[in-house]
Parts: C-alpha cells; structure tokens; sequence
C-alpha cells in the first residue's frame, strides 16, 4: 500500500497516517529547538507552524493525486531591531528544507550592496548572481527598503526589484525570498512597490520584547558562553532592563548582548585587579553584581530624570 | 561509410546519447556541485576538435548549492543562441588538478553539416590530412 501511495495512486479510502508522516519529517525537533531557543514571538511561532502544517498537508494530498500547486512562501519580516529576524530566518530556511519546500535549504544573506551595482548594466548581473546562488534555498533581504529610494529616480534599486520579482514568480520552486526590515521604512517601501506587496504572502510583524523576556534571553545568551549570574547579579539584571529599554537606541537582543559583553569586559577587570589571589572555576564563570551595576546605564537612566531606582 | 549517421558531433561526456532532458542535465550539475567543481555554460559555433576555448556565456557560477540556477544559464543561452553548441563545464580548482572534469554539449544546432576532408600533396607524394567543419565556411559575422 506504501508503494501505491508514494505513486500518488492510493484509493479515496485509504487512509494515511499524519503522524508518521509528521515524525518522519523531524519537524518537531527543529520546532522544539525554536522554542528553546527563541523567547517569546508567539505569533511568529504561530505562523511557522501554520506554515509546517499547511505543506505537511500538502505533501498527504499529493498521495492522493491532488495536485494544488506549491504556496508562495515568500515572507516579510518586520519588527524593530534585536527582535530576531535573521535568527528565525536561518531556522526558517532549516524547517522549510525538513519539510521539502526547498532543495537545499541554505540561506543567502544579503543588502543593498550585493544587489545594485554601481553603474548601469552592473544591477541585473549582479541580482541574477545572488539569486542563483540562492535557488534551491532562502534568500534573506535584509534592510529591504533600502533596495528603493524614491529620492534618486535614476536609482538602480528599482531594476533589481524588477528582476527579484520576476524570479519570484517564475522561479517560486526554486527558491523563497525573504525581506526584512524595520516596520514603518518596509510599509513606505511597499507602498511605492504595490507588486512586490502582492507577491508575498506572509507579513510578519516581530514584537518588542518584554523585561522578563529578555532576561530569559540573557540566560540564554550567558549560559551559551559559560558564564552564569550571581543571585544578586540576576536582581541587577532585571533592574538594568527597564531602564536600558527606556534609553534611546534601545535594540532588544541587541543590547542585551552588548550589555552582557560589557559585564564581561568588567568582570575580567575585576577578576585582573585581584590577580594576588588564587581564582576558582566558580570566579571565572561568575558575573558578580558590580559588573553589571557598573553599567553607565545605571547612571545615565537617572541622569535623564527616571524616578530613583532603589538599587543603590 | 558513415559510422555516426546523424552527423552528430561527438565531443565530451554522453555525446553518443541522445540528447539529455533538463533532469539529466540537472543531475549531472547537481554531481559537479557536490564535488565543489565550478560549473559555467559555454558557446561556439566552430565544432572542430581543437577549438578547445569556447566563448562563455555570462560569468562563472561560483557558490552555487543547487543545479536550477544553472539550468537556467543553460535555458537562456539556448534561447538566445539556438543555431550554436552550448556546452556545460566543471571546472576542478584543487591543486593538482586544475582542469575540466566534465564537460557535455546541451545544445545543438538543428542541422549539423559535419566536416569536410582537406588533402594537402606534401614533398615525396606523401599526403597531408585535415579536417574542416562545414560549420565555419563563412565568416564568423555571417554563421547561422
């Protein structure tokens, strides 16, 4: 009966099994990882699993001989910086491989500069090459609007959208687009591009994170290195997160790497100035409340005329 | 005494077949990919067995992971250029190597004439042989 349903000839009646089909893909596994991985963005992990749902289907119904054509999977992406839009990106391009969407399921990485050429007749070879180099997995605009500025009319961005747009559709086995970007530049950027508008099928919007959050990503982030939070420390943490994410620049994941990078940076400065004493493993990994009260955050949140942190 | 009644040139891999379809073609790309050989799509309208250096057809394809990006090279040069020999070629960069480790023709002209025998008198009645395709007897401008 196998045989006869991977032929696409099984009969009306007969039944296949969702889940073995299911366990056979290893989806699971990488979505358990997303969730491991990646705090929060529940409607971004919602969509995923739409999206695996909808070609595991997809791949039952053509058992059955009903053919109903491969769904544009081209995405966009919006959402501030330091939401995680290249992260899911590069686990996007592993699940839609699991799943068969994509042959490969590697992902190209590009701006502005690897698309537009800097003199006419430079643009379209230069598109063509990323997009081939590309095909068989996901393309990843990042910064899209950046591909259209209205203010140049003799921009060369505009040939490369024409050109990304045809392989969009002619070419929609061979490969899924990505764009990304921030969400009021990427809306204008549609706006003046009504076609590219219409040819993708999923809007995704990245939500801000929350304090708590973040501070389940610095876990993260911290335990990947083999660092890890004094008690005390972890307290200071979760004071320094509503402040940092009131001062400007404020980047999600962003900053709080880079915050944690500086308590590093502190934390080998402290560990160097009492270099006469003998250090235990237990030194070494351990982020100490002073890193991360050092932080000029700490003072500069208060010098802009925050209400006094109790911390002191 | 034809031994080849097509008059089908025979150069590189799988010229004695028929012609191949696009999944052949693509399978065998996907095989040169997977050994990280540089594949690019050739033309030439000159079949001589010597004419070893073909014109290329856009770039060099570097980087690639999947064979549609090239059978797509391979599908434009066809259309733009159907009266002459394209061919596919993978290049090996590894020391020691640094040669082409396939090659196979994916366009034909419709018609391919052959070529004809040259006899050249040499010194002592001795006789010199050579061979012309009809393919080149006007000039280069003027083909197809």
């Amino acid at each position: 009966m196998l045989d006869a349903i991977a032929k696409g000839t099984a009969a009306p009646d007969e039944s296949v099994d969702l889940q073995a089909e299911f366990e056979a893909s290893n989806i699971d596994e990488v979505m358990d990882k997303l969730d491991r991985e990646l705090v929060g963005l529940k409607p971004i992990k919602t969509r995923i699993r739409e999206i695996a749902a909808l070609l595991l289907v997809d791949r039952l119904r053509r058992k059955f001989g009903l053919t109903s054509g491969a769904p544009t999977l081209h995405m966009n992406f919006t959402g501030n910086p330091g939401t995680g839009k290249t992260t899911v990106a590069l686990r996007m391009a592993e699940i839609l491989h699991r799943l068969g969407y994509v042959r490969e399921g590697h992902m190209v990485a590009v701006t502005r500069d690897d698309l537009v050429g800097q003199y006419v007749g430079h643009t379209a070879p230069k598109t063509r090459e990323v997009i081939k180099r590309a095909m068989g997995g996901v393309l990843f605009i990042d910064e899209a609007y950046y591909l259209y500025k209205p203010e140049n009319e003799r921009d060369y961005g505009q040939e490369s959208i024409e050109i990304l747009l045809q392989c969009m559709e002619n070419n929609r086995d061979d490969l899924v687009v990505i764009l990304a970007g921030y969400k009021n530049k990427m809306d204008r950027f549609f706006d003046s591009n009504p076609g590219m508008r219409s040819r993708i099928a999923h809007h995704l919007d990245f939500p801000d994170y929350g304090v708590s959050e973040l501070k389940s990503i610095a876990e993260i982030m911290l335990g990947e290195q083999n660092y890890r939070l004094s008690e005390a420390a972890a307290k200071a943490l979760e004071e320094y997160l509503p402040i940092r994410m009131r001062l400007p620049h404020f980047s999600n994941a962003r900053s709080v790497r880079n915050g944690l990078d500086r308590a590093r940076l502190r934390q080998a400065n402290r560990l160097f100035a009492s270099r006469n004493r003998v250090l235990t493993k237990t030194d070494l990994i351990t982020i100490e409340e002073s890193d991360i009260r050092g932080s000029r955050v700490f003072a500069e949140g208060k010098l802009e005329g925050e209400p006094e942190t109790k911390a002191r | 005494m034809m031994t080849n009644p097509g008059n089908k040139v025979t150069q590189g891999q799988f010229s004695f077949l028929p012609d191949l379809t696009d999944e052949q073609i693509s399978a065998q790309i996907k095989y040169a990919l997977k050994n990280h050989w540089a594949v690019s799509v050739e033309y030439t309208d000159d079949p001589h067995p010597r004419n070893t250096y073909w014109e290329m057809y856009g770039n060099p394809m570097f980087d690639l992971k999947d064979p549609a990006g090239i059978l797509l090279e391979v599908n434009n040069c066809r259309n733009a250029l159907p009266n002459m020999y394209v061919r596919v070629t993978a290049f090996d960069s590894t020391k020691g190597w640094e040669a082409p480790r396939m090659s196979f023709i994916v366009n034909r002209p419709p018609n391919e004439p052959g070529f004809r025998l040259l006899r050249q008198e040499r010194d002592g009645r001795s006789q010199g042989y050579s061979i012309v395709p009809y393919a080149t007897d006007r000039p280069e401008g003027e083909r197809s």
